[in-house]
């Protein structure tokens, strides 16, 4: 797939001496992840589709430092928080949106007492209150029908409480939403949380994506909806694992409204 | 010798407290070995805490069968307890049912205490059968001590209200017998059923039945308080602090060490001079360690969470990595916590203040297998019915981990280099960040 897309940047911004509403902050897996990319450009179309004024950090951008502290690295963890800050503060940014829940609980909840103090949404909740404000139209498209299971990201779900704005969004695509027996705040981890994306899992006797694909799987659904870029490579992984990738597919919120619309 | 049993009962009653007293001063102690935290903020949110989640049961009841058993045996503790306020009146000053002037009022508390006490003891069998009988995996997977000490507990509440029960029914027939003392007060919807078992007693055999279970009850009472502090039942109280105290932040923010902010200001300072000599007011005292190898390196609200834990096991049994097998569990966790916290407490007892004995929290309690296999997903902290987090402890100890002792999977080691040098946890030059935008 090679088409380019329009992406402003923050210092593209500042050299017509422009501010955007908002900063999309992609992520690293956003940015460098190849199935992570796709949601990001699905996201980016929604936003060019709604006209919403908005820019990304581009190279100035780093890793948030959130697989660092949860892997006990405090150090690594402040050292990229002050630099992101410093880059973020420079800008004068008020408003960021992420595709990735990580990045969203860290820079939500971690950086304001570390001088980085902005309004932080996760692209979820964008999208719903560009739904809210009329600016983006969701319809059921292609998905029209079809069952559908939302598998909760831990770092947005449990550790923020959001549950609905994924939901609300889904159920305007007009498909069968159905909850897997564990779901929102009892949900199960993918396992990919608390750097466990970047190491092998510890001896055990399953792996926990496995357990939680068992868990969609249950629900007999046509897709899984992620809102997590690790979520979305641990489900694929074990869809794959249970040999199901040819029926099952794994999708970010953002890409089911998007490619719902063909955009 | 007229007042001797006023005299016995107020030496086992100051006893029976000042002994509690004592080893809860301990358990005090020992928590205030942990760092300062400041939890002092939200008082409103806090007491809607523990009102709601301690007194209110709210997270009790997400699992119902454990959770309204529990509500009831709750609820029965909290009210039987009121008749025990009758039974020292009465003990003391040698009196029978002191609050027996109240009348109606009077016969309703006893019917509900009657209710009560027979329906504690249903839901104590329930919980011995699922504790014992039923394949319960949280409970079957308790050992040695901690199993024993789960079945004494709920014991010890069957031979207490048997005893009330007992008690009741002796003096419902010495009432009709019109004994000395033994005023017509009180109905007695369950023991009703027992009284005819003494059918045909002669008056002293029932006096000294209605004695008997009577001294033996408050003993019992008594004893189970002390108990209290050898096992895992002291969340009847501290559940109460542990709520109020609890973590108000969102659940995925972890706290900011505020020793490493300083490190990194001082490094992100263009001005700073690493070689300046420390200022006058700084004292020259050990370096501050980073995370915690031993319970001292913890807060203090983790310490009352670890003796507050009651081994419930709803922890364990939501945790991704303990349900695939790995070695994992927060309830250990917290278990492995208290007891290296009393451990050093003992030290402290024994020695005056703590002498090294060769132990720390770390391998020889928990080991880094067990710290590495957490997601940090929050399953077990949103399970905890009385707001316990077993990952702070996770998390802390890996701080020590990687920061003093460098000792993380290599493959963290290798993420964390790719942090350090390009900004992102693979290895991608930063400079390519927007590349996706023309793939």
């Amino acid at each position: 797939m090679s088409e380019t897309i329009k992406v402003p940047t923050m210092a593209e911004y500042m050299a017509e001496g422009k501010r955007p509403e908002v900063l999309f902050w992609v992520g690293c897996a956003g940015s460098f992840d190849d199935r992570a990319k796709k949601i990001t450009k699905a996201f980016v179309k929604l936003l060019h589709n709604a006209n919403v004024d908005f820019a990304v950090l581009g190279t100035e951008e780093s890793c948030t430092g959130d697989p660092a502290k949860r892997a006990g690295n405090e150090f690594l963890f402040q050292m990229q928080a002050v630099t992101n800050i410093e880059v973020m503060n420079a800008y004068e940014i008020k408003k960021v949106v992420t595709a990735c829940p990580h990045c969203f609980n860290t820079l939500k909840n971690e950086y304001p007492s570390l001088g980085g103090d902005y309004e932080v949404m996760h692209h979820t909740q964008f999208l719903k209150s560009l739904l809210d404000e009329g600016k983006l139209k969701v319809e059921g498209g292609k998905f029209k029908g079809k069952r559908i299971t939302f598998h909760d990201p831990c770092y947005l779900g449990r550790a923020n409480n959001v549950y609905e704005a994924p939901r609300d969004l889904l159920k305007k695509l007009e498909v069968e939403l159905i909850e897997m027996k564990r779901c929102k705040r009892n949900g199960l981890c993918c396992g990919a949380g608390g750097a466990q994306m970047f190491k092998e899992p510890e001896p055990g006797n399953k792996d926990i994506n496995v357990e939680r694909t068992e868990d969609a799987l249950e629900t007999k659904p046509d897709i899984i909806a992620a809102g997590c870029p690790f979520c979305n490579t641990m489900m694929t992984d074990g869809v794959k694992s249970k040999e199901k990738e040819d029926s099952i597919e794994v999708m970010d919120v953002a890409e089911l409204i998007a490619n719902a619309q063909d955009l | 010798m007229q007042y001797l049993p006023n005299i016995l009962f107020v030496i086992a009653l100051v006893a029976g407290i000042g002994y509690f007293i004592k080893n809860i001063r301990k358990v005090i102690r020992n928590i205030r070995l942990g760092k300062d935290i400041d939890r002092s903020d939200n008082k409103g949110e806090r007491f809607k805490n523990m009102a709601m989640i301690a007194l209110g049961q709210s997270k009790m009841v997400r699992r119902p069968i454990a959770g309204i058993l529990h509500v009831v045996v709750y609820l029965g503790f909290i009210i039987i307890n009121l008749e025990v306020l009758e039974i020292i009146i009465d003990g003391i000053f040698g009196t029978h049912r002191i609050f027996a002037f109240m009348g109606g009022f009077y016969d309703f508390l006893i019917t509900s205490f009657e209710i009560l006490a027979l329906l504690v003891l249903v839901s104590v069998v329930i919980f011995w059968i699922r504790r014992n009988v039923i394949n319960i995996r949280r409970f079957k997977t308790l050992k040695g001590w901690p199993k024993n000490d789960g079945n004494i507990i709920l014991y010890f509440e069957v031979v207490l209200m048997t005893l009330f029960l007992t008690m009741n029914a002796a003096d419902l027939q010495l009432q009709e017998l019109g004994a000395d003392h033994y005023i017509k007060a009180g109905s007695y919807p369950v023991s009703q059923f027992i009284a005819p078992l003494f059918n045909g007693m002669s008056e002293g055999s029932l006096i000294l039945i209605e004695r008997g279970a009577w001294w033996l009850h408050i003993l019992g009472i008594l004893v189970f308080l002390n108990y209290l502090y050898f096992s895992k039942h002291l969340h009847i109280l501290l559940a109460f602090p542990n709520t109020y105290y609890g973590d108000l932040k969102p659940q995925g923010e972890f706290d900011n060490l505020e020793a490493v902010t300083k490190e990194v200001q001082l490094m992100m300072d263009p001005s700073a001079d690493p070689f300046a000599a420390p200022a006058e007011d700084e004292s020259e005292g050990e370096p501050e360690k980073f995370g915690a190898s031993d319970v001292m390196d913890l807060n203090w609200a983790q310490l009352l969470n670890a003796y507050t834990c009651t081994e419930c096991g709803r922890c364990t049994s939501e945790c991704p990595a303990n349900q695939t097998g790995k070695i994992l569990s927060p309830r250990k966790i917290m278990m492995d916590t208290r007891d290296r916290l009393k451990e050093v407490g003992d030290n402290i007892d024994k020695n005056g203040s703590f002498v090294d004995d060769g132990k720390q929290l770390l391998n020889d309690y928990i080991t880094p297998e067990e710290l590495w296999a957490c997601t940090s997903c929050n399953a077990c902290v949103e399970a905890c019915p009385v707001s316990i987090s077993p990952l702070s402890i996770i998390m802390d100890m890996r701080r020590y981990l990687v920061m003093e002792q460098s000792a993380a999977p290599s493959d963290l080691n290798n993420m964390m280099s790719n942090i350090e040098n390009n900004g992102a946890p693979w290895p991608f030059n930063q400079m390519d960040r927007l590349n996706w935008s023309n793939e």
